[in-house]
């Protein structure tokens, strides 16, 4: 069973070293023509007239889905990760007829100290999330296929994909803290290269520097739990640190649990690392589909998740994370509330979803946590790649231009509709089911004065009713976010010069394939106790959901032609800049920063290396004296010897 | 006896020179040629003494040879090599070997003959290899001299415009030190009654006053810290890595800057251990301030190759905080520190030279930006190099920062665990830092737009009917280029992925270092 996930890891990243190097020459072989003929006069026309190149690109994207078979790079990346995810699956129904750990372990590498064991461990937790982690991946190369069908780095952009999934997936199996580590930050670099994929424009190129630097920061912290961890209990393995981490002194496991919530926050976009999740959108929209919605930021998530027993043996780093999350999730869900841009909307709903598996985790909603990642993972992908079909009819990122796209895409429309009906939490599509056990569990803990579901463990109770009260509130900003997107989108009149009709099949068909599991995933929760649904706290969250999904259609239904935002006020322009917390950090890290290494290198040119240059100018005004009687004067050097004689001698009479 | 010949090859190639051109060797071109014959001879002798290694025993000293050299004064003529200097020996011959690749092509412009060039780099090549399988103080002192005069020859003739008064702060600068190193071990090695490194290891100090040690530590540590360079006596390094030829920079940061701390771990560590443990926390502070110094100093550098010297003084702070925390896995962290930076920094000098060749400025502002779109491969070997560089784990990078700051959690019993742990931290921020400005650089060169000076040049390319004509400007990359480059990458990659390659050599003797198992 190791040996097929290793298989599993491995696939993709084949792949992508395969892409990177072989693709284009790939498809030279399949080709009988060369294709670069058609995309040159594509991408003129896409300068000269907007309209024109929306139709260029459709056309595009439409004509590359008719020969995927002779796409070198695509048949690269998408046949290993389609293996990759039948075999996940195996894995995953193997451990499901037979549940239980199964570890196993390549080789140890001495360090000196604690050694560092690569291996792998498959249970109940990492299967479901791989074969998720591949399902997404496969969807979003194949619809990528269509969607970079002109872009002329689409083998490279393809291959860096892989290298994510592989590395993501190596987060995901990794039976040692420090082999997770290794790709916990592939999966950054990859994210770097991707959201940059569009360098061109130097406004992508620093977005996806933040976006790497903002998770580094939070990753240092996570390195240093990793070693407070691995020391503290004499190893890196997963299950050695879960076993140990009861009999670990208490101050130990807290710092551990503190640092590991530093990268957490960072990779899961949390507050306050939460900024550079927005700023990520500049990638392409299948990037944010995969890796900024599905898995990389999930990932924080599950490793919380992963090291569970830790964090139970640290209440106040449980504590802790409910309030980031709490804070999370309702900044940025009122943040999404004043967005322009589609993806914007996304981006902010996704901290929030994010925010809310982590509330999960504080109150002790293990199962109802992972399950609303799976959930999430599902109808966000769907999400964000309908809102690329809907990017590639308009032509455009934002809601202002949008509006009545309901009639000619109609499979985007019930897709889409049925993505934000399970962000929302409508019965009985999974976010409602997955939301609703993190909800109950905070309505249990908070009712119970902050006694966790977890066996023993508290967490103060002030804590759990701010978690409790904070889900509710998030629940009915959540569906006047989505209302608001879905009404723009797609009713009323279209307010943007653009041909209404359904994206390429290949891309069309992949979203539609992914309302299926966003439809249907909540059902399978059903088989556990406490993942079915439980009428008070369903009840409770509908009507916040109601009350927010009313409100947004009322401001809308006046006046379908304008933003219903508006009705925000002056706390519009507050929320779309998400509260000004870029600002600050620009203020009071980032100039900082900047403003010492240029004193740093005064300093080194004028401090230190004047004092070393100094040091040779002083020599040398030391050696001035002496170098005067050397002046090659035989006189001199004649009356010189004279008088030493005449010194010695005398010295000699007088004190002999 | 393999060493004997491994030092004969590069000497005797280099003294064959001397013979007149007209006799051996006419033109340029052929004595290049030749130049990659003997350090391929001496790689390949490298080579089999890396199969004949027993690696069931790296701790021990290996494939020795001791002979009496100058009774009278108890010299020997003595070398080996283990499992820390190893990788080292493999790793000079490497880059010495592609260096001569790599001037095949590209040779330095400079006021000298090619063949004067070709000797002198076989004679630094004798240096390196002698410093790292020496076994004797003296004779690893005379090699670690052997070293300074054709780099100071190789920065004065074939160097940039400020050139000569790099070489002199060169000279200079690293001569004191070594004044000061060689005071440092003849106080120890008087006071023990051997010059004989193994024999001195194998005591761990025993016989030495504490005070003789902590005053002979502080010697060697400052000797070496010029070289490695510690902060702050790296002021020589910017100057004559920015004014070095490629090549020269290359081996600068790729195999000189290890002699330090290698002697730092050969030498200065098992001859006066209480010295050690004395120093360790300043060592350590000077360490880190260097890590942080050092990526504040890029973050506002203007000058690519000034860039990445400054790198330099970082990364070599990882190293020496690791020997600082005294702990096998922080000297273990050097040691793959020390490997990991001669494969990524000697790559980014290459890259940095051929990007100074094509642009014909290294400035950053004046570079401007779309060198992905201009030279597509040689921006992304940098992009790599570069990601390499800031540690990204599964590249080389990662491992010996990682287990620096590991070693930092935990240092030696003996030592302040509080300072150290304030150093760890300081010192992850500063890889961070380093992020930053390598990221900063790439955003700032190859990314964006090409700059209109450049894309409106009117470049008539040999084939070009079309729009293609811009590309034509920046010359491809050559294949000599391609043979230096490529095992720089490879290494990178596979030391990155299994970095059991070194540390599985490396850390039986680093234990024995410290008197373990």
């Amino acid at each position: 069973m190791i040996a097929l996930i290793s298989v599993v890891i491995l696939l993709p990243f084949v792949a992508a070293f395969a892409g990177m190097l072989l693709g284009p020459r790939l498809s030279e072989t399949l080709r009988a023509r060369p294709p670069r003929d058609k995309a040159a006069p594509h991408a003129e026309a896409q300068a000269e007239a907007p309209a024109e190149g929306r139709r260029a690109r459709w056309q595009a994207a439409a004509t590359a889905e008719r020969s995927p078979l002779r796409n070198g790079p695509a048949l690269i990346a998408c046949l290993p990760v389609a293996v990759a995810a039948v075999l996940s699956a195996v894995a995953a129904f193997a451990v499901w007829r037979t549940p239980g750990t199964r570890t196993g372990t390549l080789t140890l590498v001495e360090t000196g100290t604690v050694p560092i064991e690569i291996g792998l461990r498959l249970d109940g937790l990492p299967a479901v999330v791989g074969l998720m982690v591949c399902l997404v991946a496969l969807a979003v190369q194949v619809y990528s296929v269509a969607y970079m069908a002109e872009d002329p780095r689409y083998s490279s952009y393809a291959a860096f994909i892989s290298l994510f999934t592989s590395a993501m997936l190596l987060v995901v199996y990794a039976g040692d803290l420090l082999l997770l580590y290794v790709g916990w930050e592939v999966m950054g670099v990859c994210s770097y290269f991707l959201i940059g994929h569009h360098w061109e424009d130097r406004a992508n190129s620093r977005a996806a520097v933040k976006a790497f630097l903002v998770t580094r920061l939070g990753d240092v912290g996570f390195l240093f739990g990793v070693f407070v961890l691995g020391v503290g209990a004499r190893s890196f393995d997963i299950g050695e640190i879960w076993a140990r981490a009861g009999t670990l002194p208490h101050a130990t496991v807290t710092a551990a649990a503190l640092l590991l919530l530093a990268g957490v926050a960072g990779k899961s976009a949390q507050f306050p690392l939460h900024t550079w999740l927005p700023d990520a959108m500049a990638g392409p929209t299948p990037i944010s589909a995969l890796i900024h919605a599905a898995t990389m930021v999930a990932a924080g998530v599950y490793v919380v998740a992963r090291v569970y027993g830790v964090f139970l043996a640290a209440p106040a780093a449980l504590a802790l994370l409910g309030l980031v999350a709490v804070v999370s999730m309702l900044g940025s869900a009122l943040a999404a509330l004043a967005q322009d841009d589609i993806k914007r909307v996304l981006a902010y709903s996704t901290i929030s979803q994010l925010a809310v598996m982590a509330a999960g985790l504080a109150v002790g909603a293990w199962n109802g946590a992972i399950f609303h990642l799976l959930a999430h993972g599902a109808f966000k992908a769907l999400l964000f790649l309908a809102a690329g079909c809907v990017i590639v009819t308009a032509g455009s990122t934002m809601l202002r231009h949008y509006g009545g796209l309901r009639t000619g895409m109609p499979i985007t429309f019930w897709s889409m509709t049925i993505g934000l009906a399970a962000l929302v939490g409508v019965p009985p599509v999974s976010g409602w089911f997955s939301k609703d056990s993190v909800i109950e569990a905070a309505q249990h803990a908070a009712a119970h004065g902050g006694d966790i579901a977890a066996g023993g463990v508290h967490i103060p109770a002030g804590v759990a009713w701010t978690v409790y009260a904070g889900l509710l509130l998030t629940a009915a900003v959540t569906a006047a976010y989505a209302m608001r997107l879905w009404l723009m989108t797609f009713f009323g009149e279209p307010r943007g010069r653009y041909e209404v009709r359904e994206a390429p099949k290949l891309m069309s068909w992949t979203v539609a394939a992914l309302a299926v599991p966003s439809a249907v995933v909540g059902f399978f929760g059903l088989g556990a106790a406490e993942l079915r649904p439980h009428l008070g706290s369903a009840v409770v969250a509908l009507l916040c959901a109601a009350v927010g999904a009313g409100a947004a259609f009322s401001i809308w239904n006046r006046d379908p032609a304008a933003d219903p935002a508006r009705a925000l006020g002056p706390a519009r322009e507050v929320f779309a800049r998400a509260f000004y917390v870029d600002e600050l950090y620009a203020a009071a890290v980032v100039r900082p920063v900047q403003a010492v290494a240029r004193q740093v290198v005064a300093v080194d040119r004028r401090g230190i290396d004047t004092a070393v240059v100094g040091a040779a100018r002083g020599a040398r005004r030391l050696a001035e004296p002496l170098r005067r009687p050397q002046n090659g004067n035989p006189q001199t050097y004649l009356t010189g010897l004279i008088a030493g004689i005449v010194l010695i001698a005398a010295g000699a009479v007088i004190f002999l | 006896m393999i060493f004997v010949l491994l030092l004969a090859i590069p000497l005797a190639g280099a003294l064959a020179l001397l013979l007149p051109a007209g006799r051996f060797l006419p033109g340029d071109g052929a004595v290049r040629r030749y130049g990659v014959g003997v350090s391929g001879a001496a790689l390949l002798v490298a080579l089999s003494a890396a199969a004949a290694f027993d690696y069931g025993d790296p701790s021990r000293v290996q494939l020795e040879i001791d002979r009496d050299w100058a009774p009278a004064i108890g010299l020997r003529f003595h070398l080996g090599v283990d499992g820390i200097s190893l990788p080292l020996v493999l790793l000079t011959a490497l880059l010495s070997l592609l260096c001569f690749v790599h001037a095949l092509r590209h040779p330095p412009h400079g006021a000298a003959s090619d063949r004067l060039l070709v000797g002198l780099l076989l004679v630094l090549e004798v240096g390196l290899l002698g410093t790292f399988t020496a076994l004797d103080l003296v004779l690893f002192f005379v090699f670690f001299e052997v070293v300074l005069i054709p780099m100071y020859a190789v920065i004065v003739l074939w160097g940039g415009p400020g050139r000569r008064a790099a070489a002199y702060k060169f000279i200079l600068y690293t001569l004191l030190g070594s004044g000061l190193l060689l005071a440092g071990m003849l106080l120890v090695a008087v006071n023990a009654g051997t010059l004989d490194a193994t024999e001195l290891a194998r005591r761990h100090g025993a016989g030495i006053a504490h005070g003789v040690q902590v005053n002979a530590f502080l010697l060697m540590v400052l000797g070496f810290g010029v070289k490695a360079p510690m902060w702050p006596l790296h002021t020589w390094l910017p100057d004559a890595h920015t004014e070095a030829p490629t090549i020269g920079s290359v081996l600068l940061a790729g195999v000189l800057l290890k002699m330090g701390t290698y002697g730092l771990v050969r030498v200065a560590l098992p001859l006066a251990p209480d010295g050690a443990a004395y120093w360790a926390p300043w060592l350590g502070l000077l360490a880190v301030v260097g890590i942080v110094y050092g990526a504040l100093a890029c973050l506002a550098q203007r000058e690519l190759k000034r860039m990445i010297a400054f790198s330099s003084v970082g990364h070599m702070g990882f190293v020496l905080l690791g020997i600082a925390t005294l702990t096998p896995v922080g000297v273990n962290a050097a040691l793959f520190g020390n490997i990991a930076h001669g494969l990524i920094t000697g790559l980014l000098f290459f890259l940095v030279g051929a990007v100074k060749v094509r642009y014909g400025t290294g400035e950053l502002d004046r570079l401007g930006g779309g060198m992905l779109t201009e030279a597509p491969r040689l921006a992304s070997v940098l992009t790599f190099a570069s990601v390499a560089s800031l540690g990204l784990p599964g590249l080389a990078g990662f491992w010996g920062e990682m287990l620096a700051l590991l070693g930092a959690y935990r240092p030696h019993a003996d030592l302040p665990r509080e300072t150290f742990v304030t150093f760890m931290v300081v010192g992850g921020l500063g890889a961070v830092l380093t992020a930053a400005y390598f990221l900063r650089m790439l955003t700032k060169i190859t990314h964006g737009a090409v700059p209109a000076d450049r894309a409106a040049a009117p470049a008539p390319g040999p084939d070009g009917p079309d729009g293609t004509a811009t590309r034509t400007r920046i010359a491809p990359i050559s294949r000599c280029e391609y043979a230096a480059w490529t095992p720089l990458i490879v290494l990178t990659l596979l030391v990155g992925l299994w970095p059991k390659t070194l540390l599985a050599v490396t850390t039986a003797p680093v234990r024995a270092l410290f008197g373990g198992g």
